[in-house]
């Protein structure tokens, strides 16, 4: 799977879940200062991810997760 | 403790019988009822299959990803409330926040979203149940979402006194007006909890009428044939305010809310006092409270549910606390009952009674019980000149609640 299609799947679930139109996604964005994600939202956002791309992202690892960017480099080394 | 005058500045509701106060006025006047066959495939097992549901689904109302964070009763409450503050024209009257408080409670809470997520966590395991699982199911979720909307910072109160707690939540916020804690209090009830687990608890209890054929016909407080009440949800919020502060900002007044009266009965955790002992000290109590005459009070909006017992029982507390004089009526002949929206709906529709002179039918008292030596709007709605109204609400634990309304 490529980063772009990795983010696509990531702004679907942002989408889903808070609301974020997908034209806003980009990987340079953090979640909670560009794109309004608050931590509640963002925990569903860790497990639709998980289902979605079929990788484990532990709790301790989310606190990394500051961009989109961060996002997907964590699923493609993973997957 | 100064008693500050209280009146009332903005109404909202979203119930069986529309989603706004005005629609489900004029329903009442014209003694529509908002019950109806439960059609959901989960009802077929269901011993009752009939329930008041709301109007308006708040799903058309509100945004998708806001419904996420929600449990209806919250979403509905967030509805009445946001109504009843623009009816009361606070949005941009200066209000300090610090002087504007919150008293929203619900009787049941967020079950729903309890069982819902229960179901995740059976079927997908813990890591499936949504996060925002506790503020949604939290019996203070309702209060606290209004009062973070409103912005309100004089303290957010959430009562629970079953089906008693609209009417009780209206009451603190008297009480807090008077002992100076607050300017405004936006107060009131919501529920909504239509799904199998508590319909078949109250249907265990045999509490809930059994009617399904005939669901228009199923809540007939006072009739020879009622067997239980109809469960309804819904939303009510009132905003009560200093009568100085209303005045001082020109605001339109509907009525004063001059007294509450609360009592417990400490006699049964379900069943109603049979002589309604209870009920009699909480009116004579609401009475003395509003210092009004009791030649004064014309109008009752009675608690009466369409239950065997508790119907007459208030039928004799009415007549020892009161007197033989007042018009009664019960609008859950119309609406179901809201359980803990009750006493603020019926709360907004003793006020407009006031307002209108005029009471809603109580429709389906065809055949009255023998013990009913009181008079009731029955079938059709009556003008009448109310200076002042009684409002009873009483709950499963022993609640007693009662509030007096009185014109301006």
């Amino acid at each position: 799977m490529t980063r772009d299609e990795i983010t696509a799947g990531l702004a679907e679930i942002l989408e889903e879940v808070a609301g974020v139109s997908p034209d806003d996604v980009a990987e340079a964005k953090s979640f909670t200062d560009d794109l309004d994600v608050d931590s509640l939202s963002m925990v569903e956002v860790v497990v639709a991810a998980e289902e979605k791309f079929g990788v484990k992202i532990p709790d301790n690892e989310v606190q990394n997760l500051k961009t989109v960017g961060d996002a997907v480099s964590y699923i493609e080394a993973q997957s | 403790m100064s008693r500050s005058d209280v009146v009332v500045t903005g109404l909202g509701a979203t119930t069986p019988l529309g989603g706004d106060v005005a629609s489900t006025w004029d329903a009442m006047l014209n003694g529509r009822s908002g019950v109806s066959a439960l059609t959901q495939e989960w009802a077929e097992q269901l011993p009752v299959r009939i329930a008041a549901q709301l109007a308006v689904d708040p799903a058309s109302l509100l945004d998708r990803v806001k419904l996420r964070r929600l449990d209806r009763s919250e979403a509905i409450a967030l509805i009445a409330a946001h109504q009843a503050w623009a009816d009361a024209g606070l949005a941009d009257s200066g209000l300090d926040p610090e002087r504007l408080a919150v008293s929203v409670g619900s009787g049941i809470g967020g079950a729903v979203t309890l069982l819902t997520q229960d179901d995740i966590l059976e079927a997908s395991g813990p890591r499936r149940v949504s996060p925002h699982t506790v503020p949604m199911l939290m019996p203070n979720g309702p209060a606290a979402w209004v009062g973070l909307e409103l912005g309100a910072q004089a303290g957010v109160h959430s009562v629970a006194s079953a089906c008693a707690t609209g009417a009780e939540a209206i009451a603190l916020g008297l009480d807090m007006i008077r002992a100076g804690r607050a300017d405004v209090v936006v107060a009131g009830g919501t529920e909504a909890v239509i799904h199998p687990l508590p319909i078949a608890g109250f249907a265990s209890m045999r509490a809930m009428s059994t009617r399904n054929d005939e669901p228009e016909r199923a809540s007939r407080p006072w009739d020879k044939g009622r067997d239980g009440f109809v469960l309804g949800e819904g939303a009510g919020i009132v905003v009560l305010e200093r009568a100085e502060h209303a005045a001082a900002r020109g605001a339109r007044v509907y009525a004063r809310l001059a007294g509450a009266g609360i009592t417990s009965d400490g006699f049964d955790i379900v069943q109603p006092h049979p002589e309604g002992a209870g009920a009699i000290r909480a009116i004579a109590k609401a009475i003395a409270d509003a210092g009004v005459a009791k030649a004064d009070i014309t109008h009752v909006n009675a608690h009466a549910t369409s239950t065997p017992v508790g119907d007459m029982a208030e039928i004799i507390a009415l007549r020892t606390a009161l007197g033989d004089h007042p018009l009664l009526t019960a609008t859950k002949s119309m609406s179901g009952h809201l359980l803990g929206a009750a006493g603020a709906l019926e709360s907004i529709a003793t006020i407009l009674a006031i307002r209108d002179s005029v009471v809603p039918p109580t429709i389906n008292l065809d055949d009255p019980d023998d013990g009913l030596d009181l008079e009731v709007a029955a079938n059709k709605a009556r003008h009448l000149d109310i200076p002042a109204a009684l409002n009873n609400s009483f709950g499963f634990g022993g609640h007693n609640v009662a509030l007096v309304f009185t014109r301006v």
